[in-house]
Formats: C-alpha cells, sequence, structure tokens
C-alpha cells in the first residue's frame, strides 16, 4: 500500500513538469503584448516598455523564459507581477476562499446527490424517482450563470434571505447560496449516476444472496449495495473538486468572491503569464492529488480491488 | 477493517472541519454612529498599480487617489477649475507659469507641502527608467527630452542613462512658490493640474516608492487606512486637511466588484451606497428601478471610429468620398436608442459637449448626421473613380474583451444597407492585441477608438489623438493646417479666443476625416436609499465628500 502510494507520488514530478511546460508554451503563444497595454490608451514610450520587457525577462527566448518561471517556483520567489505585487501573494489571496467554496459544493453535492439518489434508485420508476429525474433535467439544462442571477434576484434582493454578494470577508451565510449554485449541476449528475448504478446492483447476485441470508433490508442497502454503487459516484466526484475550483469563475464573478475564477481570468487578460502558469498548475496538482485520494477509495469500498 | 475505517474518518473530519472553519468571520460592514462618522460604500474594482498619482492611469486606483491626494487645482461639479493648493497660477506668455502655493498644508504624516513636493512628483513622473504610466502629461515641460532614456535613430534603446535626472523647466524659488517654463505656449495649462500626475508627493516618497504605493502618505480630504487587495480599500477623513473638498462624511470604502450586473443587484438591496456604473443590461431599467437616486448625465468620453492612414482604400480623393460615406452610413440615432436606451448621445464632433465650448455645428459636422441615400451616393462617386469592386468588406477592428459587438454589428448592418458592401467586425480577444495591432499598423480596415478626458479642456480631445507623431494618433494622420490651429489655439489669450481656433481646428478635422465621431457616453449610475447629496462630476466621478448617510 505505501509503496503504492509512493509510486503514485513520484509520477507527479513528470506530471508537474509536462503540465507546466504545456501552459507556458499556450500562454507564451498568446498573441499581444501586454506590455504594450500598461499604459491604457497612450501607451509607455517605447524606451521604456523595453525597460519593463527587460524586467520581466519577456524579451528571452521561450526555454529561457520557462526556466526562469521553474526557478521562481523551486526558490518560492515568482517574483511580482506588472503592478509590482508579488505573484505568490496574489494567488495565496486566491486560494483559501475558492477552497472553502469548492469543499461546500462538494459536500452539498454528494450529500443530496447520493441521499436521494439513492432513493431514487430503490423505488426506481416511482413518483419521487420521476420528479428527482426531471429536476435534475432541469438543473443540467439551465446553465450557471442564469441559475446564479436568478437565485440572486429571487433569494438576495428580493427575499433577503441571504447575502447579495459575499464581497469582503465571505462568511459562511455568504457562501451558501454561491454554493448551491456551484454544486447545482454536479449534483444533478451524482444524483442520476447513483440512482442508476444502485437499480442496477438491487439486481445483482450478491445482494439476492445477502438478502437470502436473511440479511435486514438497511444492512443490505448499506453494506452491499451502496457501498458497491458509490465507485463511479466517488470517481465523478474525485475529479469533480478540480472541476469545481477551476470552474468556479462564473459563480464567483456573480456573487463577487475574490477567488481563484476571477484572478485567473484578470491575469489571462492583463498577459500576467506566471500568474497563469502558477495558478493552472497548482490546479493541476489539486486533480492529482484527488485522484489518488479517489483510487485509494476504490479499496475500501470493494475488497476485490488491491494494490500490491 | 480497522485501517480502512480510519481512513473514511479522517475524509468525514476534514469535511466537517473546513465547514466549522468557514462558519467565523465576517460580519457587517460598520454601523452608522451618526452622520459625520458614517462610512460610504462605492462600488470599483482593485486597482492596477501601486496608489501612486503618477502611476494611475485607470479607473479604480484614480478615483482612490482624487479622493486622498490634493491637487495643484480642483475640477468642481461642472469642471470648472478651482484653486485647491495653489494661491496663484500666472503667465503672461502662456509659457512661463508662475506657481504660488498656499500656506499650512500638510501631509498626513506631518511634513509639509512645500514647492518641491510639487517639483519631486513631477520631476519622478517624468524621468524614463521610473516607467510611469502618466509620463507623457509632463512631455511640454522644457527639459522632458533630457529625462527619457536614450534611444538610436532606430528607436532601441542605447543602454545609457537619460542625461538628466531632473527637467530644467521646473525651478523651485522658495518654499511656496515654483517656476514652470513649457517648450511652447499652452494656455490650458493651468487646467491640466487638477489631474493625478500633478499632485505632490512627500519627501518620504523618494526613499521607497513601492512602499508609498501600499499605503500612500497624502494631503487630500481622506487618508488611506487600510487596502485589502481585491477585495476593498478604506480611506478616513483627514483632520489636517485644508482645503475646501472638506468630508461630510467619515471615510469611504471602495469595494471590489469583478461584475457590474451583480454590484447592480447589491445596491438594489440596499448592501451597497454608491454604483458610479450601471451595467449596460439596467440600461433600460434603472430609471425606473432606482427612480430619482438614478443619475444619467453626459460624461467627457466620446467614441470614434478611426481610419488609417495606410490602408490604401481610404487614401487619397476616393478614399475621402468613402470616409464620408462610411459616417452618413450609420445610424446614430438608431443604435444609441436601441442599443443604449439613451445612455449614449450622438456625436457631432470630436470633444464633448461637457466641455467649454463645445458647438454642435461646426462645419462639416452634417457629415455625422444619417443619410443612407447621399451616403449611397458619395460612395457610387468613389467606386467610379477608383473601383473597389461588390466584395469589397468593410472590417471594423476592436478588441472584444469588452462589449463592443453590441454597437459594432449594428453599426455594421446600416453600413451594409446603405452602401450595400459587407461589413464585419473584425475581433481581437484582448485589449492588448488590439494595441499591438494599431501599434504596428496592422489594421485590416477602420478601428473603434475612445478616449476619456483626462482634464476638461477642448485640445484634450485633438492634439493627443489627431496631433502629428501623437501618443495615441495610430492612423498616422498628419496635416500642417491642423498643428497649426492648435497651435495658435494654444498660444491664444483668451480661453473665448482658444475655443473659436480649436472649433476651427475641428473644421479641418471634418474636411480630411482621420476619424469618424460615433456617440458620446453618458455616466450611468445610481445611489441607494441610504445616503443623500449624491452628484457625478463632469469626469463620471461621484463626489465624495459632499456624500452624507441618511439616518
Amino acid at each position: 500500500m505505501l509503496w503504492y502510494i509512493g509510486r503514485r507520488l513520484l509520477q507527479v514530478i513528470p506530471v508537474f513538469l509536462g503540465a507546466t511546460l504545456l501552459i507556458y508554451g499556450m500562454v507564451f503563444l498568446r498573441p499581444g503584448d501586454p506590455v504594450a497595454a500598461l499604459g491604457g490608451e497612450r501607451g509607455l514610450p517605447e524606451a521604456v516598455q523595453d525597460q519593463i520587457r527587460e524586467q520581466f525577462h519577456l524579451n528571452e527566448p521561450f526555454f529561457v523564459q520557462y526556466l526562469y518561471f521553474l526557478k521562481g517556483i523551486f526558490t518560492f520567489d515568482l517574483g511580482p507581477d506588472f503592478s509590482g505585487r508579488p505573484v505568490a501573494e496574489t494567488i495565496a489571496n486566491a486560494f483559501p476562499v475558492t477552497f472553502q467554496l469548492a469543499i461546500m459544493a462538494l459536500v452539498i453535492e454528494t450529500v443530496f446527490g447520493i441521499g436521494f439518489g439513492l432513493i431514487a434508485g430503490m423505488r426506481k420508476g416511482k413518483f419521487f424517482d420521476s420528479t428527482v429525474l426531471v429536476w435534475t433535467l432541469l438543473l443540467i439544462a439551465v446553465p450557471t450563470f442564469v441559475l446564479g442571477f436568478v437565485a440572486q434576484i429571487i433569494f438576495g434582493v428580493q427575499l433577503g434571505w441571504l447575502p447579495v454578494t459575499a464581497g469582503r470577508d465571505p462568511d459562511f451565510e455568504s457562501l451558501l447560496m454561491p454554493a448551491m449554485v456551484l454544486a447545482g449541476t454536479s449534483m444533478a449528475y451524482i444524483l442520476r449516476l447513483t440512482r442508476t448504478s444502485v437499480a442496477e446492483n438491487l439486481t445483482a447476485d450478491h445482494v439476492r444472496t445477502a438478502r437470502a441470508k436473511g440479511l435486514s433490508r438497511g444492512k443490505v442497502t448499506n453494506r452491499h449495495v451502496l457501498r458497491n454503487s458509490l465507485i463511479p459516484v466517488v470517481t465523478f466526484i474525485g475529479a469533480d473538486l478540480g472541476n469545481l475550483m477551476a470552474g468556479s469563475i462564473v459563480t464567483e464573478g456573480i456573487f463577487n468572491i475574490n477567488g481563484v475564477g476571477g484572478t485567473l481570468f484578470q491575469s489571462i487578460t492583463r498577459g500576467e503569464n506566471v500568474t497563469v502558469v502558477a495558478i493552472a498548475t497548482i490546479l493541476v496538482l489539486v486533480y492529482i492529488a484527488a485522484n489518488l485520494f479517489v483510487d485509494l477509495l476504490y479499496a475500501v469500498l470493494d475488497p476485490r480491488i488491491r494494490y500490491a | 477493517m480497522t485501517p480502512r475505517k480510519r481512513l473514511m474518518g479522517v475524509g468525514a473530519t476534514l469535511l466537517a472541519g473546513s465547514l466549522v472553519l468557514s462558519a467565523c468571520g465576517g460580519g457587517d460592514t460598520g454601523e452608522t454612529e451618526g452622520d459625520s462618522e458614517a462610512i460610504i460604500t462605492v462600488g470599483s474594482g482593485e486597482p492596477q498599480n501601486g496608489l501612486i498619482p503618477a502611476m494611475t492611469n485607470e479607473v479604480f486606483g484614480g478615483l482612490v487617489v482624487r479622493n486622498i491626494f490634493s491637487g495643484l487645482v480642483y475640477y468642481d461639479e461642472n469642471g470648472a477649475v478651482q484653486n485647491e493648493v495653489a494661491e496663484s497660477i500666472e503667465s503672461d506668455d502662456n509659457v512661463t507659469w508662475t506657481i504660488t502655493i498656499e500656506d499650512g498644508w500638510t501631509f498626513t504624516d506631518g511634513t509639509p507641502v512645500t514647492a518641491q513636493s510639487f517639483v519631486d512628483a513631477w520631476n519622478w513622473g517624468a524621468y524614463g527608467p521610473n516607467a510611469a504610466n502618466l509620463t507623457y502629461f509632463y512631455e511640454p515641460i522644457e527639459g522632458y527630452d533630457e529625462v527619457q532614456i536614450p534611444v538610436d535613430k532606430d528607436g532601441e534603446p542605447t543602454g545609457e542613462d537619460p542625461e538628466a535626472e531632473t527637467m530644467s523647466g521646473l525651478e523651485v524659488v522658495s518654499d511656496t512658490e515654483f517656476v514652470v517654463t513649457l517648450k511652447q505656449p499652452e494656455s490650458d495649462f493651468p487646467v491640466r493640474l487638477g489631474y493625478a500626475a500633478f499632485f505632490p508627493v512627500p519627501e518620504s516618497f523618494m526613499d521607497d516608492p513601492e512602499a508609498f504605493g501600499e499605503s500612500p502618505v497624502s494631503n487630500g480630504p481622506y487618508t488611506m487606512t487600510e487596502w485589502e487587495h481585491d477585495s476593498a480599500i478604506t480611506i478616513e477623513a483627514n483632520p489636517d486637511y485644508a482645503g475646501d473638498r472638506v468630508p461630510e462624511n467619515g471615510g469611504i470604502e471602495f469595494l471590489a466588484y469583478t461584475d457590474e450586473d451583480s454590484q447592480y443587484n447589491d445596491l438594489l438591496a440596499n448592501n451597497l451606497d454608491i454604483v458610479t456604473n450601471v451595467p449596460a443590461s439596467a440600461f433600460a431599467t434603472f430609471e425606473d428601478e432606482l427612480g430619482d437616486r438614478a443619475v444619467n448625465q453626459p460624461a467627457a468620453v466620446t467614441q470614434v471610429i478611426n481610419v488609417p492612414e495606410y490602408v490604401e482604400d481610404f487614401q487619397g480623393e476616393a478614399g475621402l468620398l468613402r470616409r464620408q460615406a462610411i459616417s452618413m452610413a450609420i445610424d446614430r440615432e438608431g443604435i444609441t436608442e436601441t442599443v443604449y436606451d439613451g445612455a449614449r448621445t450622438p456625436a457631432r464632433d470630436f470633444t464633448n459637449p461637457v466641455i467649454a465650448g463645445w458647438s454642435e455645428d461646426i462645419p462639416g459636422s452634417e457629415f455625422t448626421e444619417y443619410n443612407p441615400e447621399e451616403a449611397a451616393a458619395l460612395w457610387q462617386e468613389a467606386e467610379d473613380m477608383d473601383p473597389l469592386g461588390d466584395d469589397f468588406t468593410l472590417f471594423i477592428a476592436s478588441n472584444a474583451d469588452s462589449d463592443h459587438q453590441s454597437w459594432i454589428d449594428p453599426a455594421c448592418n446600416t453600413i451594409r444597407q446603405a452602401l450595400e458592401i459587407e461589413c464585419e467586425f473584425d475581433q481581437y480577444p484582448v485589449f492588448d492585441e488590439f494595441l499591438d495591432a494599431r501599434d504596428n499598423r496592422e489594421i485590416k480596415g477602420v478601428f473603434r477608438g475612445g478616449w476619456q478626458a483626462d482634464y476638461p479642456a477642448m485640445s484634450n480631445f485633438l492634439s493627443p489623438i489627431y496631433g502629428k507623431n501623437a501618443g495615441s494618433n495610430d492612423m498616422d494622420y498628419v496635416s500642417e493646417d491642423f498643428e497649426a490651429k492648435m497651435k495658435e489655439g494654444n498660444a491664444a489669450e483668451t480661453p473665448e479666443e482658444a475655443t473659436e481656433l480649436y472649433k476651427e481646428a475641428q473644421e479641418i478635422l471634418f474636411q480630411d476625416m482621420p476619424g469618424i465621431p460615433l456617440w458620446y457616453y453618458n455616466t450611468t449610475a445610481g445611489y441607494a436609499e441610504t445616503v443623500d447629496n449624491v452628484a457625478f462630476g463632469w469626469d463620471s466621478d461621484p463626489i465624495l465628500y459632499q456624500v452624507t448617510k441618511s439616518e
């Protein structure tokens, strides 16, 4: 087991290098010249622009720039961005709130998705099942920004139940609505996955055997049906953590949360390459970690899977 | 079994823990403690640079800087120039200006505001290697060229330091007096002095400009107390302020928003006091929703389509006819009404109605009227001279990262219908790509140009854009007549005389059409039921020191 985890962690190194190189290549290939835009409509004198390019190594060839970036990563000093603010500070500011939002959304979608999915799967074809299926279809069909704005106007502006935006120092209450909006689509998927999986497993041989042995209904459901059914669901949830963090850009914009999404978007439009690559890299690492965690969970859920 | 159980357990605690963690912190912004203590909240955004006056060339930083610093003069609600730190600004020839400042002004660190504070600030901003964003403001001052980074004849830096460290045109006479010598007469020089580039800085600024940018030491109505990056900037009334813009409130909190729609929703819920920009999605409804708390007044922003001189289709006599045809083929009335619900006003000249001396009937302004028949006739006339053929496409270039498609598409429609040619939006995904194409003279057709006045003067809409080699003259337009008229206007004895000459300069622009005026912007803003006495100035800024919290 430990040997397996160690090997998996070693795999992070080539993935990290490959990912950063790829992303760096993409931002490097982005046309336009961010330094030219610094002076707004007027632009700065050419010589001043040259000086800035020099300072940020923008005149160097691609690989030299990339090596400077790696050096920044390994010395824990990514240097300043164009506005003179340390890149590391910008990133450290952005991640906590996005992480909090993603975890809240993950809890919401897991609890409701698996809970309702289990009930729907157990009573396949009944009233509850059909109702839930229609609702989840709606959730999947409606784009996040529509859902977000409608929720904001109804529950925030008109009813005043929850804060309209999170803004400064977001607390649990002000993150509740954005977390629900963010969780919406994924919850619908988890619910449908669980339902199908449960319905399938109900007719499996080992469940029939368990029933025949005279186990109570609850025991059968928990131990034999749900545990086996969760494998595809857990896979989805694991991959979703990364999606929630990277994909919260719309939700963060609507509820004015100063997180990763907005920072990434602004960095792209301003051509802050180092910030863009650093954020993307962290997101890649989150994906890798979530995947590893999910793979380890398989063994817990299904004793037939063993890592030697 | 046990290790597996534990693993599950750890996961659960982690999740629960994060929820508990997130449940603390936060809370509402301060309750009002009487009127003069109240903090007013304003929707804004994260400044792009440190709060150094000479660095601040975007709206979010500008709004803060203008409230924490006091310059020689300030602009009142109507854009009229009022002395602030200055006692007098005088000149006999519009070249040599003697500036006297009042006694008794101090910075928030207790040091006095002297003539040196101004001269130091301007010299720092002009000095090339400092890369100040507003450096072009010092260009008219004698000795500006000597403090720039030396370049060889190809425009490449030679690697040497500038010839001088300070501008020869700035001379300190005493603590309260200094003399500015310009390269040539500029009659509106005093009008410019209310702009951020000309604010003073204390001695401590020179020791560490970067640290200063994080927590500026200033001399204005307010002083900055907190800057929480990406979320809020708080400024509080400055008890030692010595000028006329005395705050009626305790302070201002600028809250960063990334989305104008959510900002507006916060206003509707009375969670935010002032919104400086109503989102386009609410143009049609905001005046009903806010009633007399809605602000919709002309702003000093003018949008034009600029025509590059290097595009062959628009050169020569046929080219001029085409420019005129395109101008008359755009239905300005229709677009400003349907797309902007009246939040834009069709343009009749190259300047702006907010500016003193503006006129709507400069000879040539008839080209800004929608007249499809006349436009078609002009285009045909050009075709007879120098045919482009039926498959000609007019490209209107712009950046697509802010909302320009909404007017370019309908403009293209009216051009298509009137001239029977193809017309397309030539999109550049982000602003700097668009700038790049302009700088490298790669625009295929015509391009969007927008100009917001830096200071309330007609010349500010003309020289920087249409002047020879001017910073924003990406059309490469050169007209000796225009240059001469502008020079005359700059050297005029009285403002009235200058205005007449600037109008004549515009007449020349209408004859050559290096640009096609489209429309003037409006300030579309609003405030909540929580505040009173909210007015917006000529520059679209809320006049914050007057705002009071209502009980």
